[in-house]
């Protein structure tokens, strides 16, 4: 009986998981941490850096460069229209 | 778009008989009005009763709103799609639309409010007669302002000043009032309505380069107009009751706003002499002279001809408007005469004539809620010869 | 890849770009709304050139300043009479109207009464925040009851309105109520919204930390939309009349498509109006 780890959906092979580059605007940013906190793979931190207001505007965490699969929800979801993700096709 | 087909015409021309409030809506049609929002209000209710019936058979638009605030907002949204536009009320309702009317000054926004006046304050005398909001015309909402205001002494000025304010909305981009007295809105006489060629019209000024070209909504030339692009021509206007910059913006700046408020004032004050209108009445060889707009005035012409029969030389000057006040021709007249002031209030424009004037002037007053009659107009004349 | 940094963002032809960044406070939604509800207006296929935005006087109320489209800021609480005006002027424009709970539902309510009444033909979007923000946090017509606000130092005391209740008995087309979180939900409820005619309604919620949120132990605007991540429910067996809104931790907080033309709503809501009832079409 297959276990439930080898489980596979049937598609699986066809599916292909999207990556996403993350675009910020660190000048619009205002340090809410929405983006942070919702984006579904923790791709975002704060960024040690900040912009001329003294917010800290998100970078992509260190080892989560190609985690992002985007979702765009940082995009909705940021008030400030100051992130953005585009998709990466190809490589 | 669905036109909405025209089945009668808009300009009735020949004679009628009818009272002030329907020649003042037939005004309004003859000038292409094509928004009506108000609310009903004693002595103006039948202005907006005749348009209800009249609009949309001249393929225009009739609503009434739920108060005289969401008329007055409707009338300036109307403007902004492109519609001449038009209220009515009396002076509950006027006081009730001053702070819509200090946004349409702002935003510089044609349109025409009619004010059929009732004595006040408050609920006062809901059927009768007054000349008491003069002074609200002029400072009725909060801010500097220069308002442009007509006193229609006839049915036939009703309609006549009607379709000259819509002209004048047009022409200068501001709210333009028609001060009526009920007297004048309720009385019926003959009107006759010119063929519609004969009817003079002006436009607002409009944009010349087509949209995308960063079109400045409010950057106005020598003639202090700005052009006025409609919502749903492409130009993307932001139009706000901030003060603006030249490119509509909201501005924190106390220079910027200091320009564009002279500006609003001085775009009419600059043209004072052509809008302001008088009537002179024998006031050639007169030593008294009596100054009158509205209704009274029908009474001080009589007494003027009265005492001109009994011998005195009187003279009659008549305001048309009464905003930009006419004060040259009250300060040539005061230097030559004695000058009598009646009207319907206790002295709003008799103290506003007292600054063009040496000393002060001869009153003749009544708080409202009659016609003042000729009687005590002739007993100041003659007083005074 | 790490994040590249740039000065435009997709969506800035949809905004006024280069007056950002914009007015409102740092954790506030009404940003993201605008933008939503920009995107869902540039997908609907409606020519941009005829849509028009009207807002009031609040902090909502300077939406019309940031969208890019022919938009009007009027006085407080008349931006749905204007709009009237401007629908029936030019009946091709599709008018939205964007304002706060205080300028629709205060100073603004009888405009909001008899527009519903007339069935007019506009949008309506209320970006709840259950209090004056603009003028530093005072009650609304929304507040819950015991808030603490600039003038309700004891706690509130009235019953704030339940808008979905209200715009529900009103008989508007179509009415929902979302969250500044809630922002795929609230892009198709725009999208469905501005593809009917009549009054349609659509209230989002909205974390507004400086003027109610840290008074109410909703801390800065990431804990409210935390709050609303935790208490969001969506179940359409509730009524408007029950969609109560009690910004506390341990109730629901109803959201959804309360009246909708194609499910006659759940329960009070009156039939929607067929064409000849609508006013501006």
């Amino acid at each position: 009986m297959a276990t439930l780890a080898s489980r596979r959906p049937i598609d699986s092979p066809r599916v292909v998981r999207p990556r996403g580059q993350v675009y910020t605007i660190p000048v619009r940013c205002k340090g809410c941490k929405f983006c942070i906190e919702f984006c579904p793979e923790d791709v975002l931190q704060e960024s040690p850096q900040m912009n001329s207001k003294g917010y800290h505007f998100p970078m992509v965490a260190p080892g989560k460069e190609a985690s992002c699969v985007q979702c765009g929800f940082c995009t909705l979801v940021c008030p400030e229209m100051a992130i953005f993700t585009l998709e990466v096709t190809g490589a | 778009m669905t036109v909405r087909q025209a089945h009668q015409e808009r300009v009735r021309t020949g004679d009628h008989f009818i009272n002030g409030d329907v020649a003042c809506a037939e005004g309004a049609l003859a000038a292409g009005c094509g928004l009506f929002a108000g609310y009903p209000i004693t002595p103006s209710t039948e202005i907006a009763e005749h348009l209800a019936r009249r609009l949309p058979e001249v393929g225009g638009t009739f609503v009434q709103m739920e108060d005289e605030l969401g008329s007055m907002a409707a009338v300036l949204g109307a403007s902004w799609a492109g519609a001449r536009a038009m209220t009515a009320t009396s002076g509950p309702g006027f006081s009730l639309m001053q702070e819509n009317i200090g946004w349409g000054v702002l935003t510089e926004t044609p349109c025409v409010v009619v004010d059929v006046q009732r004595p006040g304050p408050s609920t006062g005398l809901p059927t009768q007669t007054s000349q008491s909001d003069v002074m609200q015309a002029k400072w009725g909402s909060h801010g500097d302002y220069e308002p442009v205001a007509y006193a229609p002494a006839s049915p036939q000025e009703m309609f006549d000043l009607t379709v000259l304010a819509f002209n004048t909305a047009d022409r200068l981009r501001i709210p333009v009032f028609i001060m009526a007295d009920e007297a004048v809105g309720h009385i019926t006489e003959r009107v006759r309505i010119p063929a519609a060629e004969a009817l003079p019209s002006s436009s607002r000024p409009r944009p010349t380069d087509a949209p995308g070209n960063g079109f400045l909504p409010f950057k106005a030339g020598p003639g202090l107009v700005p052009p006025m692009a409609h919502a749903g021509e492409g130009y993307h206007i932001h139009i706000t009751g901030l003060t603006h910059t030249e490119r509509g913006y909201p501005t924190n700046s106390a220079e910027v706003h200091d320009r564009l408020v002279r500006r609003l004032s001085d775009k009419v004050l600059r043209r004072a002499d052509e809008l302001t209108l008088v009537e002179r009445v024998w006031l050639d060889d007169a030593q008294v002279a009596v100054v009158a707009y509205g209704g009274t005035a029908r009474s001080a012409r009589q007494a003027v001809r009265i005492a001109r029969e009994r011998g005195v030389r009187a003279g009659l000057l008549r305001l048309i408007t009464l905003w930009p006040f006419p004060g040259a021709a009250i300060a040539q007249l005061g230097l030559q005469t004695r000058l009598v002031v009646a009207e319907s209030n206790l002295g709003q424009v008799a103290r506003e004539a007292e600054r063009y004037t040496a000393g002060q002037v001869y009153r003749v007053t009544h708080a409202g809620g009659h016609l003042l009659p000729p009687e005590p107009i002739l007993e100041a004349i003659l007083e005074r010869a | 890849m790490s994040e590249i940094v740039t000065t435009t963002h997709p969506t800035d032809p949809l905004l006024r770009a280069e007056r950002l960044p914009h007015i409102w406070c740092p954790g506030c939604g009404i940003g993201s709304v605008t933008a939503c509800y920009m995107s869902a207006l540039a997908e609907s296929g409606l020519p941009l050139d005829q849509c028009v935005v009207v807002s009031g006087i609040g902090c909502t109320g300077r939406v019309a300043g940031y969208v890019n489209l022919d938009s009007f800021h009027t006085t407080h609480g008349r931006a749905i009479a204007f709009a009237t005006g401007v629908k029936l002027a030019n009946p091709r424009l599709q008018v939205t109207v964007f304002s706060g709970d205080g300028d629709l539902f205060a100073i603004g309510g009888n405009h909001f009464l008899h527009a519903v009444r007339r069935n007019t033909d506009l949008l309506v979007v209320c970006v709840n925040n259950f209090n004056y923000a603009m003028t530093g946090g005072q009650a609304g017509p929304t507040t819950p009851r015991h808030s603490f606000t600039t003038t309700t130092p004891r706690g509130a005391t009235d019953q704030p309105f339940n808008l979905q209740h209200l715009a529900a008995a009103l008989g508007v087309v179509y009415s929902a109520r979302w969250t500044a979180l809630h922002l795929r939900q609230l892009k198709t409820s725009f999208s469905q919204a501005l593809q009917l005619h009549g009054f349609r309604f659509v209230e989002v919620l909205s974390p507004c930390p400086v003027g109610f949120g840290k008074a109410n132990d909703l801390g800065e605007g990431i804990e409210e939309m935390e709050f609303y991540r935790a208490q969001g429910v969506v179940d359409r067996r509730i009524s408007p009349a029950e969609a109560l809104i009690e910004m506390s931790k341990s109730t629901p907080l109803p959201l959804g498509v309360f009246v909708d033309p194609e499910r006659q709503g759940n329960g009070q809501a009156g039939p929607a109006k067929g064409a000849d009832g609508v006013v501006g079409r």
